[in-house]
């Protein structure tokens, strides 16, 4: 838990968030305990949503990927296989590896509606794919 | 007090029956014109879902037409259900059935999925207790408890569930999928749980012009639903096995 003391340092060129959750905590809890304890909101909130139906976006997944996920100067969104990416930014200095985003869409729902303009899905050529597992697993393996 | 638990019990059978015929009974008249059920719409957010609806789908099979598969478009397109081109292994949420008469030569179409059944044997088999039915009968994968290990696929009698064999990508948000998980029809529980009061096939087969396809709320008496079933009746596939299904037919 010591190295998540030391997180900030991850690249510059990371887009901002969309907005301040609270003037004073920044976030939706003090910056502080997001950075240590951000997962134990996220696990238990999913447990909430999925079992309960409670789908408030505060600890939200989504809420969190939403506002942090932002459109670089190009209009880019970083996926997490880039160290751009808001979370693999820190991820990746820590030497933590997540599943979530095997299975979570890691950009805002506007990302990737863009990203699926009519066609591109349809027949996605495997290849396609498999270089992209290869490379998102490449990032950990450095 | 006896007709109100006759009623009951055609839309639920089993041990649950006595203690949801009370709770009906509780909910239905505190004094004459206040309810305790909510109309069918929006919970808010931070509402747990509870037994007081039971979410359900009327499926009219004589309006459903024979070549159109809308239902299954919308569906695909609204949970991000992308083919990968193999259609061996690509999952289906809802899927169309053609089925002929042979002596009559009558087709009769109906789109088939998850019947959201009350007694599910797809939750009576999960070793992980991933296969679950949420408390206002939608019964759901969780994901993060899912090992993939596809019991619930052979016991389900209706083939609505698929495994995802591939890694994914371009998930949507309110509809994470991936590799080595069980999935099937959620009846857009995202949908419902933002008051939409239906789901993407259903929104798809009225726009079609077709309107086989009807959502709501079985346990209020008041909705469009339970006032078709209660005048037409509906049939469950494969009643006999007692599953009590809350997606019924009609014209079959």
């Amino acid at each position: 838990m010591l190295m998540f003391g030391t997180v900030a340092a991850g690249p510059e060129n990371i887009p901002p968030p969309k907005a301040k959750y609270d003037e004073d905590t920044l976030c939706v809890e003090p910056v502080e305990i997001m950075r240590r304890q951000h997962f134990e909101y996220i696990l238990d909130h999913r447990d909430r949503t999925v079992i309960e139906g409670i789908r408030t976006k505060k600890h939200s997944l989504i809420g969190c990927i939403d506002c942090h996920i932002t459109p670089n100067d190009e209009g880019v969104y970083a996926r997490y296989s880039q160290e751009t990416h808001f979370c693999a930014s820190c991820h990746q200095f820590a030497a933590v590896r997540i599943d979530c985003f095997q299975c979570h869409a890691d950009r805002p729902a506007e990302a990737i509606r863009e990203a699926l303009k009519p066609d591109q899905h349809a027949r996605r050529p495997v290849q396609e794919l498999l270089e992209t597992l290869q490379f998102s697993t490449a990032v950990f393996t450095k | 007090m006896r007709d109100t638990l006759d009623t009951t019990e055609e839309i639920s059978t089993g041990r649950r029956q006595f203690t949801q015929g009370v709770a009906a009974l509780g909910g239905l008249a505190i004094a004459p014109g206040v309810f305790l059920y909510h109309a069918a719409g929006a919970k808010p957010d931070d509402q747990a879902v509870s037994s007081q609806q039971r979410w359900g789908m009327l499926v009219n099979t004589n309006n459903c037409h024979e070549e159109c598969d809308a239902c299954v478009t919308a569906c695909n397109e609204e949970n991000g259900v992308w083919s990968l081109g193999r259609p061996e292994t690509d999952a289906q949420w809802i899927r169309k059935l053609n089925v002929r008469d042979r002596q009559t030569g009558h087709v009769t179409s109906m789109p088939m999925m998850c019947q959201h059944c009350e007694h599910p044997p797809c939750v009576d088999v999960c070793p992980t207790r991933a296969s679950f039915r949420r408390e206002d009968g939608i019964v759901l994968v969780n994901k993060h408890t899912c090992i993939g290990c596809r019991y619930c696929m052979m016991a389900c009698p209706y083939k609505a569930r698929s495994f995802i064999h591939e890694p994914l990508q371009d998930q949507l948000p309110h509809s994470p999928r991936g590799k080595g998980c069980v999935e099937s029809c959620t009846l857009c529980v995202h949908k419902v749980d933002q008051g939409d009061n239906t789901t993407a096939c259903a929104e798809a087969c009225a726009e079609e012009g077709h309107e086989a396809l009807l959502f709501g709320d079985l346990n209020d008496p008041e909705s469009e639903i339970s006032k078709r079933l209660e005048k037409y009746g509906g049939t469950q596939i494969r009643a006999d096995l007692g599953l009590n299904t809350g997606v019924r037919y009609q014209g079959i």
